[in-house]
C-alpha cells in the first residue's frame, strides 16, 4: 500500500511536468501545425541560463524568473527568425527545421556550458513528508512542481478564455486567413504563441532539473514522454495534453515501480502505439463534425 | 477594353451623381496565361447593394479577392472614399470598415458562435491587452459593449439563440447566418458577400434577400452570387462579368434585357468561341 502511494505521488509530480511540456507542444501545434521538436532543447538552454545565474551567486528565484523570461524571448525569436521563413510551406520542412534547431541548440549548449553533468538546485526540500511515522515519496519540491504547473495552466486558461488577446490567438489558430480578414495581426499572434509555449516549456525544463543533474541532452527523454502525452490528449486540446501528461506520468511511474525502470521507455512506446491504433485522434477527441 | 463597357459605366455614374465609396478601376489579373480579370471597372455608391453576377469562371471570386487584398491586380487601381489604396493587406480591411463573408463560411470551429462574432467586433475594442489581463473596470465595460454589439449582430441575423453553441453542431443555414452576423458585427461601411445564397432553400433565400435589403442605406454591399432571382430583387445595380470582362452594368431591369447578358447566360458558344479563340 505504501509502495502504491509512493509510486502514485511520484507519478503525479512527474506527470505534471510532462503535462506542462505536452501543453507547450500543443500550443504550437494548434497555432501552426508544427510539432516543435526543439522544445526540449530550448527549455534545456533556458535552464542553463538559470544555472549560470545561480552558480554566480544569484538566488534560485532570480534564475527561475530569468529562465522563464529567456524562454519568452527565445520562443519569439525562434518563431520570427527561424520558423517564419518555412511557415506556410510543406509541413515537413518546418519539422526538419525544428529538428535542426534541436541539434544546434544542444551543440551550442555543450560549447557554452560544457557537456558534463552539473547538479541543479531545488528551491524546496527534497526529503519526503512524514505521514504517521513513515516517510512518503512526496516532497516539498513535488508540491512546488504541481503547484507551479497548475498556476501556469490556470493562467493559460484565463488568457485564452477570458481575454481578447486569447480570443484573437484562438481565432488565428483555427483559421489564419479568416482571422486576418477580421483584422487580426496573425503574424504577431504566432510569435506570441511560440513565446508563451516556450515559457511553459522552460518551466518544464526547470522543474525536471530541480534537484537533479543537467547536461545538454537531459531533456531528451522528456521530449518523448511529453510528445506521447500530447498525442494521448489528441494534440489539439490543451486540457487533453494535461490529462495525457498526468496519465503518462502515472503509467510510467507504475511501470518503473512495479516492473522495473528499464521498461519505462518501452512502456511509453507501447502507450503511443496503442493510442495511435485505438484512438488515433487521442483519448479526448471530440467526435468529428458529421458531413451531411 | 470594349467601348460599350466603359460607356455603360459612365452612364451609371452620371445617373447617380454621388461619389463612389469604393471603386476598382481597370483591374486586370492574370494567372499565368489565363486572364481572370480584364480591365474590370466597378463603382460602389454609398448605401447601395451592388450585385456581381456571371457564369462560373467569369472572375467573380477573383474580383472579390482583389477587393480584399488576397490577390494583387497586375494593373488597375482600388479607391476607397476617394483615396487610392496601394498595397492593401487583408488585416487592414476590418479597420478601414470593410467586412467580407467567405464561400466556405470560415467560422472558427473551436470558438462558440458568440466568440466567433466577437472576433468580428474586435476592431471596436479600445482597451489594451494589459488592462484586459488585469480586468480593470474600463476593460470590463469595453468587454460588455463588445458582447452587446455581437449579440445585436446575432439578433439581426436571427440566430441569437445559438450564441453559446459551437458552429459544428449547427445546421448549414444557421452557420451561414452566423458568418453573416460576424461580418455585421464589424459594422462595416462596405460588406462583401461571397455567394451568400449557395446551399440555401427557397424560403431561406427570401429571408436572405430581406436581410440584405435591410442593410441598404446603412452600408454598401457587394453581393456575388449566381442566383439570378436573389440578385435581381435585392440589388440596386448589377455588374455582369463574363470571361473576366464587364459585359453589362446598370440597374436590374436594364441588365436583365441586355443582349450581352442573355448571350453570356444562354451561351452563344459559336460567337463567343470566335471572340476568344
Amino acid at each position: 500500500m505504501q509502495q502504491f502511494l509512493n509510486v502514485t505521488l511520484g507519478g503525479l509530480a512527474q506527470g505534471a511536468i510532462y503535462a506542462a511540456f505536452a501543453l507547450a507542444l500543443v500550443l504550437i501545434w494548434r497555432a501552426t501545425r508544427i510539432i516543435n521538436f526543439a522544445q526540449g532543447a530550448m527549455a534545456m538552454f533556458t535552464t542553463y541560463l538559470a544555472l549560470v545565474l545561480i552558480e554566480s551567486g544569484q538566488s534560485y528565484w532570480t534564475g527561475f524568473a530569468v529562465a522563464l523570461a529567456g524562454g519568452l524571448v527565445l520562443g519569439a525569436l525562434v518563431e520570427r527568425v527561424v520558423m517564419r521563413p518555412v511557415e506556410g510551406g510543406p509541413e515537413l520542412n518546418a519539422v526538419i527545421v525544428t529538428l535542426g534547431l534541436f541539434v544546434a541548440l544542444q551543440a551550442l549548449a555543450a560549447i557554452l556550458f560544457g557537456a558534463t553533468f552539473q547538479s541543479f538546485p531545488a528551491p524546496f526540500g527534497l526529503r519526503g513528508f512524514t505521514v504517521g511515522g513513515t516517510t512518503i515519496a512526496f516532497t516539498p519540491f513535488s508540491v512546488f512542481v504541481i503547484g507551479s504547473v497548475v498556476v501556469v495552466m490556470l493562467g493559460l486558461v484565463a488568457l485564452f478564455r477570458f481575454t481578447d488577446l486569447g480570443l484573437r490567438m484562438r481565432a488565428s489558430a483555427f483559421s489564419q486567413e479568416v482571422a486576418r480578414l477580421l483584422g487580426v495581426r496573425v503574424g504577431r499572434m504566432l510569435t506570441l504563441g511560440w513565446a508563451f509555449a516556450a515559457v511553459v516549456g522552460s518551466l518544464a525544463g526547470l522543474l525536471i532539473a530541480g534537484g537533479n543533474l543537467v547536461h545538454p541532452a537531459y531533456m531528451d527523454a522528456v521530449i518523448v514522454y511529453g510528445f506521447v502525452a500530447a498525442v494521448l490528449g489528441g494534440l489539439e486540446s490543451p486540457a487533453g495534453a494535461v490529462a495525457g501528461g498526468l496519465i503518462i506520468g502515472l503509467a510510467l511511474s507504475y511501470v518503473s515501480g512495479y516492473l522495473g525502470s528499464e521498461l519505462v521507455t518501452l512502456a511509453a512506446l507501447a502507450i503511443l502505439v496503442a493510442v495511435l491504433l485505438v484512438r488515433p485522434h487521442g483519448l479526448f477527441s471530440r467526435v468529428a463534425e458529421r458531413r451531411v | 477594353m470594349t467601348v460599350p463597357d466603359t460607356s455603360q459605366t459612365r452612364l451609371a455614374e452620371s445617373r447617380s451623381g454621388a461619389a463612389p465609396l469604393f471603386s476598382a478601376t481597370g483591374v486586370t489579373v492574370r494567372f499565368g496565361g489565363l486572364t481572370a480579370l480584364d480591365d474590370v471597372t466597378l463603382d460602389v455608391l454609398p448605401g447601395e447593394v451592388h450585385g456581381v453576377i456571371g457564369p462560373n469562371g467569369a472572375g467573380k471570386t477573383t474580383l472579390f479577392n482583389v477587393c480584399c487584398g488576397f490577390v494583387r491586380p497586375g494593373a488597375g487601381t482600388l479607391t476607397w472614399r476617394g483615396q487610392r489604396l496601394t498595397g492593401l493587406r487583408p488585416h487592414q480591411l476590418a479597420g478601414m470598415g470593410i467586412a467580407r463573408t467567405l464561400q466556405g463560411l470560415g467560422l472558427f470551429g473551436g470558438l462558440t458562435v458568440l466568440e466567433n462574432v466577437l472576433t468580428g467586433a474586435d476592431r471596436f475594442r479600445r482597451t489594451g491587452f494589459g488592462s484586459a489581463l488585469l480586468a480593470l473596470p474600463r476593460a470590463r465595460a469595453d468587454e460588455r459593449a463588445l458582447t452587446e454589439r455581437a449579440l445585436a449582430a446575432l439578433t439581426e441575423a436571427g440566430v441569437a439563440e445559438y450564441a453559446g453553441r459551437y458552429p459544428g453542431s449547427l445546421p448549414y443555414p444557421v452557420r451561414k447566418r452566423v458568418a453573416f452576423a460576424r461580418a455585421l458585427a464589424a459594422d462595416p461601411e462596405l460588406l462583401l458577400l461571397d455567394e451568400p445564397a449557395s446551399g440555401l432553400g427557397a424560403a431561406e433565400l427570401t429571408e436572405l434577400g430581406e436581410l440584405v435589403r435591410a442593410l441598404a442605406g446603412r452600408m454598401s454591399v457587394i453581393l456575388v452570387d449566381h442566383h439570378m432571382d436573389l440578385v435581381m430583387t435585392v440589388c440596386d445595380r448589377i455588374t455582369v462579368l463574363d470571361f473576366g470582362r464587364v459585359v453589362a452594368q446598370g440597374p436590374p431591369a436594364q441588365v436583365r434585357d441586355d443582349p450581352a447578358v442573355i448571350d453570356a447566360y444562354l451561351g452563344e458558344e459559336a460567337s463567343r468561341g470566335g471572340d476568344h479563340g
